[in-house]
């Protein structure tokens, strides 16, 4: 048992080495230098710009520094209500973009229109680019959105280009999620 | 308040004001659309009215009337402190005034009397179809040139789309939306209710809470936290004995 309590310099000539495989390295590198494209047009960029300040933080993921040339960026954030007239420059920046590219469709306006379903508005992103993840919400918690890129970072560790939406963790229409909600409010002392 | 401007209207325009009235201490005058011009600018002009301010310009389809079209004007005095609303029916009966080309929906320019008009006049002729003669550019000013016929008039069908680009070709939305959701809140049809067997059957096949979670933040299986904790606890073992 001694042994683990042992200290030991290691030189560097026995430093080790490990073996991946180079999608893996890849995807681990990738993940955590998304350089973002936000494309903000309506009042889900209040809880964007939220998002990206100190009190939740986006740089904690990785997900620091905001590109204004699509050229530089690789995540591309919809924040926002897409109009027909808009569709075009949409396209056009995300083609500018260089691959890899992922896109998040923020607020439940990109993700599938919302209630704007009308003569103006395009239902969801997804109709003219490919979208990734979509985080619903009118708008989306920041927390949702956390958990919208914590995804993304997942999807693209493994390779993933299914698209992928944020849920509530638990069916809000069930017992459990009832329960689980009193439990909360019960720990923070609310009634 | 302003039943002086309506004097004053009354005084001046005997025949062309068809109805006053009054809603909730706002003064109306429905007048003849042919007269529209010389009305602005009697009451930009006129010391007793003095309306120097530019409120608004709208219009109304309304489809079971004689005339389909109502352009509604509202109007402010900031010296003399009151205000007025101004109406003026135009078009054809619903059915007959829905060609983009036709010639009976027209009325004045208010433009030249008050400049604030000018914005206000276009987003009526891209909603409605107004056309204002005698204004400086009567453009679209909301939807893209591209764009045929007239959003806000009755017979535009509500869910009738004009992409500028071509949509891709995808299914509706892919497998981790459910059987209701995913699209535009109009489109929803809510034919299932939470009751429903197709949505317990959609519930039930998830598996609970777990799928929603991103796999770093899952918790690891319970082997490798035992034996996480028992490699914690080997040190501080032999300090005891010692």
């Amino acid at each position: 048992m001694g042994a683990l309590t042992e200290t030991r310099v290691i030189e560097a000539s026995e430093a080790g080495f490990a073996t991946t495989r180079f999608e893996a390295l890849m995807g681990w590198v990738q993940k955590y230098s998304l350089f973002q494209y936000p494309y903000v047009t309506a009042c889900c960029g209040m809880e964007f710009m939220a998002m990206a300040s100190p009190r939740f933080d986006m740089a904690r993921f990785g997900a620091e520094a905001p590109r204004f040339s699509p050229r530089q960026a690789d995540l591309l954030w919809v924040v926002g209500t897409i109009s027909q007239r808009q569709a075009p420059a949409l396209r056009r920046v995300y083609e500018q973009m260089a691959d890899p590219k992922w896109v998040l469709a923020f607020g439940t306006c990109a993700s599938c229109g919302g209630f704007y379903d009308n003569y103006t508005t395009v239902a969801g992103i997804d109709k003219i680019i490919p979208c990734d993840v979509y985080v619903p919400g009118c708008p989306p918690r920041p927390e949702a959105v956390i958990d919208g890129l914590l995804l993304l970072q997942d999807k693209i560790a493994t390779g993933s280009r299914t698209p992928a939406v944020v849920k509530p963790r638990t069916d809000p229409t069930t017992a459990e999620h009832n329960e689980l909600v009193a439990a909360d409010r019960l720990r923070l002392g609310k009634r | 308040m302003s039943i002086v401007v309506i004097d004053a209207l009354k005084q001046r325009f005997a025949g062309a004001i068809l109805e006053t009235h009054a809603q909730f201490g706002d003064d109306t005058a429905v007048v003849d659309p042919d007269k529209w011009f010389e009305i602005s600018r009697f009451l930009r002009t006129d010391s007793r009215c003095a309306m120097n301010m530019f409120v608004d310009i709208t219009a109304v389809d309304y489809p079971d009337r004689e005339q389909r079209f109502e352009i509604v004007m509202h109007l402010r005095s900031l010296e003399r402190g009151h205000r007025v609303r101004l109406k003026a029916r135009i078009g054809d009966p619903f059915g007959e005034a829905d060609d983009d080309d036709d010639d009976t929906v027209q009325i004045d320019s208010v433009t030249p009397i008050w400049q604030g008009a000018n914005w206000f006049e276009r987003e009526v002729f891209d909603m409605f179809g107004v056309v204002f003669r005698g204004h400086p550019d009567l453009r679209r000013i909301l939807m893209y040139p591209e764009f045929k016929g007239f959003p806000l008039r009755k017979d535009y069908p509500a869910n009738k789309i004009q992409p500028l680009i071509e949509f891709r070709k995808v299914q509706e939305k892919l497998p981790p939306f459910g059987p209701d959701e995913g699209m535009s809140f109009g489109r929803q049809t809510h034919e299932y209710h939470r009751d429903d067997p197709q949505m317990i059957e959609a519930r039930a096949k998830k598996p609970k809470s777990k799928v929603l979670l991103a796999p770093s933040q899952q918790k690891a299986p319970a082997s490798q936290q035992k034996a996480a904790v028992t490699q914690q606890k080997a040190p501080s073992t032999p300090q005891k004995e010692s």
